[in-house]
């Protein structure tokens, strides 16, 4: 383990208070959506946090990003800690973080046009400004498979597809060295799906990426990920390799989520379905 | 589609490798944004594109007070005529008779004098006063909106944006405000500031300044339209493009103004239309109680109140002032609706379907 750790997550905590009262609010209780998990990311690679709706993972998302103030624990960017950290503080750093979201029809603001939506990170930070800016918008375009034509469009005249590629070309503007991604796939056609997940792939390669990429779908993480952590409840239930994950799983709720990938063989799926019915 | 030949799936959805075809469309498809579409529908709705024109010739009606006041009637709104007399054709009539009676409608009778006749036993020219009385009317509706529709978005915004404590004092302030007695508080609050004017600081406004009702009408619709606003945001506030915006590091301003605000645009557009219709409404009613716009001013409202006491003998005194504030209000509350059915996607189905037209886009907001 000599590779250096670009994020490092330990124990973090995010409970949502449930609130009662009639002009006073009160604790009532409270929502574990995620209650203490650690892992950590080298460089350069990509780990796969998977999980049911419900489990956790897209609030461990926005709490590693300090979109939400994280309950507890700590988060380490670069050696930084980075939990807590004020929006001020926190923005500079924003260069280096950046998203993509889970449901594209709500994640481009649709009175935008597509050259704006692309490119205002780029001039929020003093990155580029003028016809600079254009051309960088439009390579940026290009590189994630639209044309340079569409800077001057509005958010609904693309498909689902289409806008997922106009979201990463906007969490890419910013040249950032981590890649939160939300279930970006999840809201698209499988065989979309696939287009993605190998844009992703690439992009990775060509500007030494690192991912955080969370899915429901363990199939889909598995082509992608180096490393898996299994979410349930809040907590991390199992973590490890891709392939000693999805080969060799020792928690009963991954070998639940593995049974749910379709298998493209029905010989072997009908193995499969036997196989479960003789243990149970 | 007359207005939108590109399907959204008419593109493929990106090929692998970003082989996609470049822009496959006519030229004039490339810059159709949200608003063109609107205008589009907004111009397909005859009715509203109708009204929209009486609205504008009321406008100009107003306007051309001054040039029909000197060129015209040669008189001005609050000039008095008691003693004087008309030549109309041939014989020579009184504008006010001995027993208190205004002169009626002349028309060009008396080359333009006295048009609608004279208002009262003070015999002013009615016409005149219409015109000015339309101005002050519209004027107060049209800044009263402004001032409510700013302070109702600006709010809306605070509240929505920040939630907690800041929409806790926010919300209940208007809850409160909403829960009084519109009219009566706003009679009591028009009257004791026409009596004694106002001070604040270096603000000063004497009682007959038409800034009373106009400050008395704006505080009071302010809730009507913080409140769908403040809901709407935080409907927005909630959408993945405010998060992406902040994980770009954008500030909360730039949050509310760059992001959120160009997606209120419809609603602020729809209620300042109907908020304008509310507030001459609101104001006919203060002046026609003495509450709002103070003699010898005119406004519509003011002019019913004095047309009022002669219902018997001229009555087309209070039903000309009458009529023109009902078809003032008409015409914004349609030109409203049909902003709201051209900027709404959601009417979007309904106007289709209404047309005996199926239209299969996505509903995509």
């Amino acid at each position: 383990m000599t590779t250096e750790n670009l994020l490092e997550v330990e124990d973090l905590v995010k409970h949502f208070p449930i609130k009662r009262g009639i002009l006073i609010d009160r604790e009532v209780d409270q929502v574990r959506a995620v209650d203490g998990i650690s892992f950590s990311i080298p460089r350069g690679q990509t780990l796969g946090l998977v999980g049911e709706s419900g489990s956790g993972k897209s609030t461990a998302c926005r709490a590693v990003l300090q979109l939400i103030k994280p309950t507890s624990g700590s988060i380490r960017f670069e050696g930084q800690e980075i939990a807590g950290l004020s929006r001020r503080r926190m923005r500079p750093l924003r260069r280096e973080m950046q998203m993509i979201f889970q449901d594209p029809y709500a994640s481009l603001n649709p009175r935008k046009r597509i050259g704006q939506i692309v490119g205002d990170p780029l001039k929020r930070q003093g990155i580029a400004s003028g016809s600079d800016l254009r051309k960088r918008v439009q390579e940026l375009l290009v590189r994630v498979g639209l044309a340079s034509e569409h800077y001057n469009r509005f958010p609904h005249e693309f498909s689902g597809g289409q806008r997922q590629r106009i979201g990463i070309a906007r969490a890419l503007a910013l040249q950032p060295k981590l890649v939160i991604a939300d279930e970006p796939v999840s809201a698209l056609d499988v065989s979309i799906q696939a287009q993605i997940i190998n844009l992703l792939d690439d992009l990775q390669d060509e500007f030494g990426l690192t991912y955080l990429f969370v899915a429901h779908d363990i199939g889909v993480v598995r082509h992608i990920s180096d490393q898996i952590a299994v979410m349930h409840n809040g907590k991390i239930v199992e973590h490890g390799s891709a392939d000693q994950v999805c080969e060799r799983p020792q928690d009963d709720y991954t070998k639940k989520l593995l049974s749910a990938v379709p298998i493209p063989d029905p010989r072997e799926s009908r193995v499969r379905r036997q196989g479960s019915t003789a243990t149970s | 589609m007359a207005f939108d030949p590109r399907p959204e799936a008419a593109v493929p959805a990106g090929a692998p490798g970003g082989a996609l075809p470049t822009a496959p469309e006519g030229v004039s498809a490339s810059d159709r944004g949200p608003w063109y579409l609107a205008y589009k529908r907004f111009v397909r709705n005859r009715v509203a594109v109708a009204f929209l024109g009486l609205f504008i010739l009321i406008i100009v009606f107003v306007l051309a007070a001054p040039v029909w006041a000197t060129h015209v009637a040669h008189t001005g709104p609050n000039e008095t005529h008691t003693l004087e007399k008309l030549h109309v054709g041939g014989e020579i009539r009184e504008v006010v008779t001995p027993e208190g009676k205004p002169i009626g409608p002349q028309l060009f009778g008396a080359g333009g004098k006295f048009f609608l006749g004279a208002d009262s036993r003070l015999g002013r020219d009615e016409m005149v006063r219409l015109m000015y009385g339309g101005r002050t009317s519209l004027f107060i509706g049209i800044v009263s909106g402004l001032i409510t529709t700013i302070a109702a978005v600006i709010l809306g915004l605070l509240a929505g944006y920040y939630k907690g404590w800041v929409d806790a004092i926010i919300a209940r302030t208007l809850d409160v405000l909403w829960s009084l007695p519109v009219l009566l508080f706003g009679i009591a609050l028009g009257v004791s500031l026409a009596v004694g004017g106002l001070k604040i600081g270096p603000l000063e406004l004497s009682g007959g300044s038409i800034w009373v009702p106009i400050l008395v009408i704006s505080i009071f619709t302010v809730p009507y339209v913080a409140r769908p606003i403040r809901g709407e945001v935080l409907a927005l506030g909630q959408k993945e493009f405010v998060e992406a915006a902040i994980a770009q590091g954008a500030g909360s301003g730039r949050v509310m103004f760059g992001e959120i605000l160009p997606n209120l645009a419809s609603t602020i557009i729809v209620f300042f239309a109907l908020n304008i219709a509310n507030n001459m409404l609101f104001e006919a009613a203060l002046s026609f109680l003495g509450a709002g716009v103070q003699p010898p001013n005119s406004s519509w409202g003011t002019m019913i109140s004095i047309g009022e006491e002669l219902l018997t003998t001229q009555p087309l005194l209070a039903i000309i002032p009458g009529v023109m504030i009902l078809l003032t209000v008409l015409s914004l509350n349609i030109v409203g609706d049909g902003l709201r059915d051209a900027l709404d996607p959601r009417a979007k189905v309904r106007l289709e379907a209404h047309a005996g037209m199926v239209e299969k886009e996505g509903t995509a907001v």
